[in-house]
């Protein structure tokens, strides 16, 4: 969801600091997308292949990786992680809160020459 | 070679929304968020409850096209201001700045900001709010709570509305009440109706509650 908007930033972010680092090419970029961010990465790969292309970016191989989420029970006061579509705690049936574990869509590095 | 970012692309809204909130509590204006599917009542809570609350108030409003909310808030005298997201699904804290730049709000009043009607995109876009209200229909389901965790864990409070309809859709209270006290430990619940005024005084009684304690801080 919103991958276009996010994308841009992405993109902005990742040319910013490779120029800053006075880089030729970007050649990877490594983003985490946590499961409950509502981000998806083919939507994100699609819009930086339109937005790179021409650039120093255009060749540059994107990698995602997935960050499962982590809910945390207000009952049992401790974390547990979320298994397919189910939000509920393993321990005590009831409904699970989000943490920031699985809401993020994080630019961790990227590689340049 | 490689270079380390570790940017989270939404840590700008965070940002974007404490500069909005740093500047309406300078000018005592205490910004109400009120989210909840599109006809859950959002606009008919805010009519009701200028008219029942003898505190100034005024509206920002979020919709994807028309004006027709802010037209109907204006007819009943509540100054309001319309932000046409033009197909995006949620206000975000730079439309609200900019609403705040054009928009004159009398300082030390209650600002409602009016969100797109939406439970899931909303819940990301902090807008720099002093509390979050979550307003959802009895014809809904008493599901909610179980589908959309975290629009109802970060709610300061939820209005449930169309009261009137309980008996008509089933709607089974114990199983809404179970899903939101999963996810807190005491979160008022407004059980009301527009249509007929039940429950109204509680609420903006609770509302009138947290206005003072703001404008106290």
């Amino acid at each position: 969801m919103h991958e276009m908007s996010l994308t841009e930033k992405i993109y902005r972010l990742v040319l910013t600091e490779a120029k800053a680092h006075g880089a030729e090419r970007v050649t990877k970029i490594t983003i985490s997308i946590g499961e409950l961010s509502g981000v998806a990465a083919d939507s994100v790969e699609f819009y930086f292949r339109m937005l790179a292309k021409g650039t120093m970016a255009q060749d540059a191989i994107l990698e995602f990786n997935r960050v499962s989420a982590r809910l945390f029970c207000i009952y049992c006061e401790k974390e547990f992680n979320k298994v397919a579509r189910d939000f509920f705690c393993p321990d005590c049936g009831n409904l699970g809160r989000l943490t920031a574990k699985g809401q993020e869509c994080t630019i961790e590095s990227i590689e340049v020459d | 070679m490689e270079i380390k970012i570790a940017q989270d692309l939404f840590e700008n809204e965070a940002k974007l929304a404490d500069a909005n909130k740093e500047r309406m509590k300078q000018r005592g204006l205490m910004a109400v968020n009120i989210m909840g599917t599109p006809g859950a009542g959002k606009t008919a809570i805010i009519k009701n409850t200028a008219r029942l609350l003898k505190i100034p108030m005024s509206v920002i409003e979020g919709d994807p096209a028309s004006s027709i909310d802010t037209d109907l808030l204006k007819t009943i005298g509540i100054p309001a201001y319309q932000i046409n997201t033009e197909g995006i699904c949620h206000l975000e804290a730079k439309m609200v700045a900019k609403a705040l730049d054009e928009f004159e709000v009398p300082p030390r009043s209650i600002l409602f900001i009016e969100n797109v009607g939406n439970l899931i995109c909303t819940a990301s876009y902090p807008l720099g709010e002093a509390l979050r209200i979550v307003v959802v229909g009895a014809s809904e389901g008493d599901d909610k709570p179980f589908k959309y965790p975290d629009i109802f864990q970060t709610a300061n409070a939820v209005i449930l509305n169309k009261m009137d309809l309980q008996a008509a859709v089933d709607f089974n209270l114990e199983r809404f009440y179970k899903g939101i006290q999963s996810l807190h430990n005491k979160l008022p619940v407004f059980e009301v109706s527009c249509k007929t005024g039940k429950g109204m005084e509680s609420w903006v009684n609770w509302l009138a509650v947290q206005v003072a304690t703001f404008w106290a801080r």
